[in-house]
């Protein structure tokens, strides 16, 4: 029973991960892709439209991926997850259900015409279909973030005596405010890895002296919005969620900070290792009083320990909670550290000159990919031991038919699959990169009557 | 309320088979009819547009069971655990092999996809089927209100051992057949000779081997599930939809060359009354009990709380009629026949 929990928790962990590859890079995309197109469309100029031609052809193979990942996430909460499926579907069946009305009927009904249809409309029609495009993946973002914020704090629900969750009040579940907070800090991470996929693909034809129009182009953009969506998703978008994690889930706060023992003027541990048998951290880099400032607003406020928890109410992998928070928050200090220097010379007119900062741009492309996922990790392997919180127990979630043999076989089957198609994901962006914008525009197909 | 979104469930179950049925039959049947590069980019121009927007009438189903009919989706999918992951390994592929395809420009790789695609096409078909013949023939759910089927046993739908029987094997077949009819009736409306053409003289053996295939599930469901029967007999809606069943089935071989559009509409009617007549003939029933009938998960027993039909009955009304809105601005982007496209420019210029 214990290991066939293990293999849903296991194989939901592996399949969400994977899955989200993708779509920080799409909702980013879609953002800049409509920037690009409204550019275009009121300057006319042809770097623009060549811009938003080749950035589009990348949306497309990253959609793609997204979509067919996707699909299992939203299987696997009835195959892997039957009981919260049960007990929760009056609640988050409206966000799910929204999601596919709403939102996946917008972006995919449109995604043919953005990537294929530039020739069968006008300017103004195709720049109609990028705003779908951004309207359809952000809305699908505000839908799933909204469902995992119930997860997260339950609001606008009653529980009844058989123990399953209803609805209580609509508009107290739609207005939860981890919802809007979470759905801020997401999208910002999300224009974050476009953003810097966008520099490090502008600077690899920086500094191979190709492509120079659109590479500058897609550098400017990239650096504007990387710079803006980077300090958002540290401040106010990362602040306000570390103070909801404060007042709503101390327990996994504590794990996050790596601290042990409650107490006022709590210092916040830059760097180190948690020793949670001896209760310490080892090579302990901390700034003195600042985790009470961030947590509660100011240094006398108390910040609850993991010592006030009894073991069965707070989240088991503390190690893994401690260091993914620290990777998200430290890579995305580094982060806007970089988009700083970028930006400053993007302002003296320097950026496309400036092979070092090309060289940084391109090495740093994997950091809003590792930052996003460190991020995921940490708030829901915080908020374990509940699917969710205070009202479920990921171990009374589970599908109770489906025993380890066939979760295994089923984990084992998307680790295969998975592998082959990173590879051949991986293989295709090179070759989009290495082929470069400017062909004329990739008509698929044209009627006949 | 239960009767209301029990219709939905079944309307949008049976837009979804009508939409990405014709995309999955000419997947399936493409394989056959091609035998160029040209032809198979014949055949994947018709359903490069479509694919995604139509399967995501599949997902949306599964929201809207989600909301109204949580536990159907939670005994019904963890219970057919195996099947339902090769339905979605087989989904990853074929959108994966389709999307693809059109970047690579290796001769060997292309093949390679469009075997994926047309195999994970026709697997999907055939599960699909799979799928509606266990719901049809019903699982041995006792007291607990769970069941779980391994993928097979002994093949013997009496004892109900295994997903896979003779009699879901059946309808997985038929289910095949049927959409690769459908699939060839679109084939012969949107795309261009000589796919048209082959298209149009697959859909005549294949009208007659659906006549076969209908008969035989229409009996075998009868002796596993004698109160379907009664249950059509004593509802006058069911009679209605089985009628425009027949009828559309009649009408979609005739005129195949003079009016393609209409051959095609008549398959999708065909699709569309004999799912809801289907329905119909089940209701309240959703998830059959083999041992009893109390212990059936049914639109009343399986329904979320009203407060949650009612608040979903809003959302969902407004989003359905903007769903169509957008399937048919796509239809009337992508009308008249599409062609596979040559390295040069486009013909037309930007409106």
């Amino acid at each position: 029973m214990d290991s066939a929990l293990d293999l849903h928790r296991l194989q939901f962990a592996f399949t969400a991960t994977f899955h989200y590859i993708f779509p920080q890079l799409t909702m980013g995309l879609a953002l800049l892709i409509f920037i690009l197109k409204t550019r275009a469309l009121r300057s006319g100029e042809e770097r623009f439209h060549a811009a938003a031609r080749f950035w589009i052809r990348v949306f497309a193979i990253n959609f793609a991926f997204g979509v067919v990942t996707g699909i299992p996430l939203e299987f696997q909460f009835a195959t892997n997850w039957a009981r919260f499926t049960e007990g929760a579907g009056a609640v988050v069946g409206h966000t799910l259900g929204m999601e596919g009305m709403y939102a996946f009927f917008l972006e995919s009904s449109f995604l043919g015409l953005l990537v294929f249809g530039e020739h069968r409309l006008s300017h103004r029609a195709h720049w109609l279909v990028s705003l779908a495009l951004f309207a359809g993946t952000w809305l699908s973002g505000w839908f799933i973030m909204a469902t995992n914020a119930f997860m997260q704090h339950p609001v606008g629900h009653k529980v009844l005596p058989d123990g399953s969750v209803v609805l209580d009040s609509f508009m107290a579940f739609i207005a939860n405010p981890w919802a809007f907070v979470a759905y801020a800090h997401t999208m910002c991470g999300s224009v974050v890895t476009a953003s810097f996929v966008m520099c490090a693909v502008a600077a690899w034809w920086q500094l191979n002296r190709q492509h120079e129009a659109v590479a500058r182009s897609s550098m400017s953009l990239g650096v504007s919005a990387g710079l803006i969506a980077s300090i958002l998703v540290a401040f106010p978008t990362g602040d306000l969620q570390g103070k909801l994690v404060a007042e709503h889930q101390p327990a996994a706060l504590a794990a996050m900070e790596g601290r042990f023992h409650s107490g006022s003027d709590a210092e916040l541990v830059i760097l180190g290792q948690p020793d949670f048998r001896e209760k310490t951290i080892d090579n302990s880099v901390a700034v003195p009083g600042i985790l009470s400032l961030l947590a509660h607003g100011s240094f006398s406020s108390n910040v609850r320990g993991l010592d006030e928890f009894h073991p069965q109410d707070r989240p088991e992998h503390l190690e893994l909670i401690f260091y993914s928070f620290h990777i998200m928050a430290g890579l995305g200090t580094l982060m806007i550290a970089l988009m700083l220097v970028a930006a400053w010379q993007l302002l003296r007119g320097r950026l496309h000159d400036s092979r070092v900062v090309a060289w940084a741009l391109l090495m740093a492309v994997p950091l809003p990919y590792i930052a996003n996922t460190a991020g995921w990790i940490a708030t829901e392997t915080g908020r374990q031991p509940w699917a969710i919180h205070g009202l479920m127990r990921t171990a009374h979630a589970s599908s109770e038919v489906v025993h380890s043999g066939s979760a295994l076989f089923t984990l084992l089957g998307f680790l295969g699959l998975y592998l082959v198609l990173g590879i051949a994901f991986v293989l295709l962006m090179l070759r989009q990169i290495e082929r470069g914008p400017g062909n004329p525009p990739h008509a698929h197909e044209q009627a006949t009557h | 309320m239960e009767l209301i979104w029990f219709a939905i469930v079944a309307l949008m179950a049976a837009t979804w088979v009508a939409l990405d049925g014709f995309a999955l039959g000419a997947g399936a049947l493409h394989l056959l009819l091609a035998r160029s590069d040209r032809d198979r980019r014949s055949v994947l121009v018709t359903i490069g547009p479509f694919w995604d927007g139509n399967e995501v009438w599949l997902l949306a189903l599964g929201g809207v069971l989600f909301t109204a009919f949580p536990a159907v989706l939670a005994v019904s999918l963890s219970g057919l655990y195996m099947a339902v992951f090769l339905i979605v390994w087989c989904l990853i592929l074929r959108g994966v092999s389709l999307e693809l395809r059109q970047h690579v420009e290796n001769g060997t790789l292309r093949n390679l996809l469009d075997g994926v695609f047309g195999m994970s096409s026709l697997l999907l078909c055939m599960l699909f089927g799979v799928a509606l013949g266990n719901l049809l023939r019903g699982f041995t759910i006792g007291q607990s209100g769970r069941f779980s089927l391994s993928l097979f046993g002994d093949f013997q739908p009496q004892s109900a051992s295994g997903i896979l029987d003779s009699y879901t094997l059946l309808i997985g077949v038929f289910a095949l057949l049927a959409l690769m009819h459908h699939g060839a009736l679109w084939l012969n409306l949107k795309a261009i000779d000589p796919i048209r053409a082959r298209a149009a003289a697959s859909a005549r053996p294949l009208w007659w081997l659906n006549l076969a295939a209908w008969i035989a599930a229409a009996a075998w469901t009868q002796a596993l599930r004698p109160d379907m029967l009664p249950a059509l007999l004593e509802r006058p809606f069911a009679w209605v939809l089985t009628g425009l069943a027949v009828l559309g089935f009649l009408q979609s071989r005739r005129a195949i060359h003079a009016h393609p559009g209409r051959a095609f509409l008549s398959s999708s009617l065909w699709l569309l009354a004999l799912l809801a007549a289907t329905a119909t003939c089940s209701w309240p029933t959703l998830v059959h009990s083999r041992l009893h009938p109390a212990w059936s998960l049914t639109a009343f027993n399986a329904a979320s709380p009203a407060r949650t039909l009612e608040l979903g009955l809003i959302w969902w009304s407004l989003a359905f009629p903007i769903a169509l809105l957008w399937l048919s601005i796509l239809l009337r982007l992508y009308r008249g026949r599409l062609a596979p496209h040559h390295e040069a420019q486009a013909a037309r210029e930007p409106r």
